[in-house]
């Protein structure tokens, strides 16, 4: 007994509510960034799935491609947590509030 | 057998993903993103993505996650402010959440997702195949690809020069 489709996808949006709900209450940038991460896998888990029970290989293709955006975005992410870091001395999202009306 | 490997794969794998919204301390999220990436290589490699899995592990876990420790670890953030629960924010994430995983397994259970069998079990597997793609029919977007590694990689080394320094903007 191989499991269904329906249970990768439904623990891939399980995963993902998960780190969205990372994204909304964690006030660290840092895990904000990490939960952003999780998000980002979790539809990776989604396309390798849906790829696999197709019979194609386009999915799995994209998450290559999701994969090498996913590690320059986090390059540039965390160089720009550093320099606000080297900024403002702080990486809680309740003290970066310039930008607030 | 392969349910049984599923079952507890899922099970590390959100238990992880909780650890990293849940925990204190910086250093365990990151570490427990470690193991949740590595119960999704597992997934991956009951799906028969194994150059995916792979992949996975090498970009992520190794090169992701120490990124990630390695800042945790600059910004000396170890024990710093311990995070707050803000009631009202937590119960709307709590809800967002919930309504999110409602709206998509309701999209999964409607669309009878399960109906058709898995297929195809030497697909994704083969790393010729990957490169028989690779260099055909994607043969623009791995070239975009470089030139966005070159471009992000620039971007970090503009980045994190001082300002003030020789050639930094002012």
């Amino acid at each position: 007994m191989t499991p269904s489709l329906d249970s990768y996808v439904m623990l891939s949006a399980a995963l993902f509510a998960i780190g969205f709900l990372g994204v909304l209450v964690r006030r660290n940038t840092l895990v904000i960034y990490m939960c952003l991460e999780l998000m980002l896998v979790a539809a990776t888990l989604a396309l390798v799935a849906f790829s696999r029970f197709n019979g194609t290989e386009d999915g799995d293709v994209f998450v290559f491609f999701i994969l090498t955006v996913a590690a320059a975005e986090v390059a540039v992410g965390l160089a720009i947590i550093v320099a606000l870091f080297r900024a403002r001395q702080t990486v809680q999202v309740e003290s970066l509030d310039s930008l607030r009306h | 057998m392969e349910q049984i490997a599923f079952i507890s794969l899922s099970v590390l794998t959100l238990a992880c993903a909780l650890g990293v919204v849940l925990s204190k301390n910086a250093v365990n999220g990151a570490m427990c993103l470690l193991l949740c990436l590595a119960g999704i290589a597992g997934l991956f490699v009951q799906l028969h993505a194994y150059l995916l899995a792979f992949v996975l592990v090498l970009v992520y876990a190794g090169a992701v996650v120490a990124l990630f420790l390695f800042i945790i670890m600059l910004l000396d953030m170890q024990g710093g402010q311990p995070w707050r629960f803000h009631v009202p924010e937590a119960l709307a994430g709590f809800i967002a959440a919930a309504l999110l995983v409602t709206g998509l397994d309701l999209l999964a259970v409607r669309g009878h997702l399960g109906a058709g069998p898995a297929v195809g079990a030497t697909v994704g597997s083969s790393l010729k195949l990957y490169a028989y793609q690779l260099f055909t029919t994607y043969l623009l977007p791995v070239q975009v690809m470089g030139f966005l590694l070159l471009i992000a990689m620039l971007g970090v080394i503009v980045i994190s020069r001082r300002v003030g320094e020789a050639g930094a903007p002012k």
